[in-house]
């Protein structure tokens, strides 16, 4: 049955649904049970599930991804939660020596069924270790598959679906997200690997990963206005990657800008522009933009990380010089609405 | 001292030490070879340490070892051509041969994982243990590790999640007193490990690994001890390592440790001290020579069947990423 709900809701719904129906799921990570309950996306599981299945950990992120990865090794599967995903990174060792490959190193006679659920911080002075995502870093990794849900509806299926694979998930989950509202049906499977059409148009295709598919709809928004129509494709899943619905888009336009949540070099971007550049050779009508973090350390104080970030302006920016449209008079738009509301301190 | 165990089981012990040292020492005359491409870190001299666990361990114990593995595989499985296949990179490897030497496992056996990381299994295990105590099985689990991973953030972490949430573990420090070529006072700002550990809530132990029977009696205690107390242990064993870190020869001659004399290499030697024992048993040399030519036929034919088995092919590339 649809009901709307938030981002946060729908993770927390998504989480309580997989424990109800398997006994093996377990939930744990800083603060998973304390009465913040990581922005309200564990509520409730202490209450229903008790202490031995839901617990907070020791400052301890390296051991505890190895932790899970015994216990996914042994019966269970493990959700490891990181407040954000900078804190990911003490982990690296596991995540990267052991969990990816350890199935391959066990000639298949392995699996390791976790998730690892990793919050992406930004605005309020964030800074350079509390805004980072690398969901990239993981993707390229073989053996890893690495989602980015935008939507309630994303948030509750993605997850699911993650806690139900047999191997190693990472989701990545914007915290501007969290407050996004809207319709989720718990019945909706949503496949990882699949990219979601958010927008149909005919001018250009966005590309868009995690928050910037926020900035890439509002773009379209506003470009509509000035009769450009952009199609906006929701990556949704790193690892595997849809590149199929992402060429199929680009083969229609001709046109493609990569708008990722991360910096440009080597990740995500540079992999569906590449793609994109193999696959839709023949199709485009100009090369493939890509847009990222500016290429310096995620700075706190509020105008630099403006210009840090990209966002429905540079999109709008750049489809307008990839079509050579004359640049469109922004002054009566609404950006940065976000920024606005976003108070922090976290 | 440990109790003597019967005769029988000295013997499957020396049985055990026998398959471990003949295996590792035909893995030294076969590398020249240059068939056997894998980095190879024998335990020479650790074998009692393995022998002792997995003949302690209780039914269903999962086990995580670290790249000096052999002795713990073959204690554990006895499968020479899983062993030699693997080593060989031949498809009869049971990872077929995607692991090689520092990836051995045998997840049916219950030898889970091994790491060619330092450190890197030991929470892995601390992990496997959580999942025992939530599924209710009696079966603990066991994370090998060196003395060098005494030094990784992770040993701690690890030890202090296990000690907080008293979980079915046991640490087994095979310590040499090497972390590759570095002594441990080059490496350590503590006078004690087994100090250190004892201010957490765990059973600690820190005995010789030579004498496989007082390992396994120590090895049984501490089994007890985590089933009964439901807490973890941290066992010490120490052993000396007869070769280098890595490969196949001494290294004695490169100066940064001094070679022991030839009463200190007899004392130090598991297979040495097991068969004295056995000989002052009453057991016969006629016996023991016996069981050495059986073990060496067993190698013999699992290294001709390893070398004569086929190397996986282009489609096993692709296998094994995806479950």
């Amino acid at each position: 049955m649809t009901r709307e709900m938030t981002y946060r809701d729908a993770l927390a719904a998504a989480t309580m649904d997989a424990m109800e129906a398997d006994a093996s799921v377990i939930v744990f990570g800083l603060d998973v049970d304390d009465h913040t309950r990581i922005f309200g996306s564990t509520a409730g599981l202490l209450e229903r599930f008790g202490p031995a299945r839901v617990f907070g950990t020791p400052l301890s992120e390296d051991a505890m991804t190895g932790v899970a990865i015994g216990a996914a090794l042994s019966g269970l599967r493990p959700i490891h939660v990181h407040i954000r995903a900078d804190f990911l990174l003490l982990g690296m060792n596991q995540i990267a020596n052991m969990m990816a490959p350890l199935r391959y190193l066990s000639g298949g006679r392995l699996a390791v069924p976790l998730v690892i659920r990793a919050i992406i911080g930004r605005g309020w002075g964030q800074g350079a270790q509390h805004s980072k995502s690398m969901h990239g870093v993981f993707a390229r990794l073989p053996g890893l598959k690495v989602v980015l849900p935008t939507t309630p509806q994303d948030a509750y299926g993605l997850l699911r679906t993650a806690i139900a694979d047999p191997n190693p998930v990472l989701c990545f989950e914007h915290r501007w997200l969290y407050d996004v509202s809207g319709p989720v049906d718990p019945a909706i499977a949503v496949s990882l690997g699949t990219a979601a059409v958010r927008r149909a148009g005919s001018a250009a295709t966005v590309v868009a990963a995690s928050w910037m598919t926020v900035e890439a709809l509002k773009a379209a928004d506003v470009l509509a206005r000035h009769g450009v129509e952009l199609e906006v494709v929701d990556v949704r899943s790193a690892s595997p990657l849809d590149m199929d619905t992402i060429a199929d888009s680009v083969a229609r336009t001709g046109h493609c800008v990569v708008a990722d949540y991360d910096w440009t070099y080597g990740g995500l971007a540079a992999e569906v522009a590449a793609e994109v550049g193999h696959r839709c050779f023949g199709a485009l009508k100009a090369p493939v933009e890509r847009l990222g973090f500016a290429p310096v350390p995620c700075p706190t104080t509020r105008p630099l990380e403006t210009l840090f970030y990209p966002s429905a302006v540079t999109i709008i920016r750049t489809v307008e010089r990839m079509l050579a449209l004359p640049a469109a008079d922004l002054s009566d738009e609404s950006f940065y609405s976000y920024e606005s509301r976003f108070t922090g301190p976290f | 001292m440990p109790e003597s165990p019967s005769l029988d089981v000295a013997l499957m012990r020396y049985a055990r030490l026998l398959l471990i040292r003949r295996a590792e020492e035909r893995i030294r005359l076969e590398y020249p070879r240059d068939e056997m491409k894998t980095p190879v870190h024998l335990g020479i001299g650790a074998e009692a340490i393995a022998v002792g666990l997995c003949d302690a361990a209780p039914e269903g114990t999962s086990m995580f070892g670290t790249y000096r593995n052999h002795a713990l595989y073959l204690a554990r499985t006895g499968d020479l051509d899983g062993f030699f296949g693997e080593l060989y990179g031949r498809v009869t490897g049971g990872a077929r041969g995607k692991a090689g030497s520092m990836h051995l496992s045998s997840p049916a056996q219950g030898l889970l994982a091994t790491s060619a990381v330092v450190g890197t299994t030991i929470p892995v295990a601390v992990g496997a243990a959580l999942a025992h105590r939530y599924r209710g099985l009696t079966a603990p689990s066991v994370g090998c590790l060196g003395d060098g991973a005494i030094e990784e953030g992770v040993f701690w972490e690890s030890l202090n999640f296990a000690c907080l949430k008293q979980l079915p573990v046991v640490f087994v420090c095979e310590d040499n007193g090497l972390a590759i070529h570095t002594t441990a006072a080059a490496r350590q700002g503590f006078t004690s490990v087994t100090a250190a550990v004892s201010a957490f809530r765990c059973l600690v132990s820190d005995a010789s690994g030579v004498d496989v029977h007082q390992v396994a009696t120590i090895a049984a205690q501490a089994f007890a001890h985590v089933a009964t107390m439901q807490r973890p242990a941290f066992l010490r064993f120490r052993w000396h390592r007869a070769l280098g870190h890595v490969g196949i020869h001494e290294d004695y001659a490169d100066g940064y440790r001094d070679a022991p004399s030839e009463a200190e290499r007899q004392a130090s030697d598991p297979l040495a001290l097991c068969e004295a024992g056995l000989r002052a048993r009453g057991v016969t040399a006629e016996t023991l020579v016996e069981y050495d030519a059986g073990v060496t036929a067993r190698i013999d034919a699992a290294v001709d069947r390893a070398r004569s088995a086929p190397l996986p092919g282009a489609d096993d590339l692709t296998t094994d990423v995806w479950a």
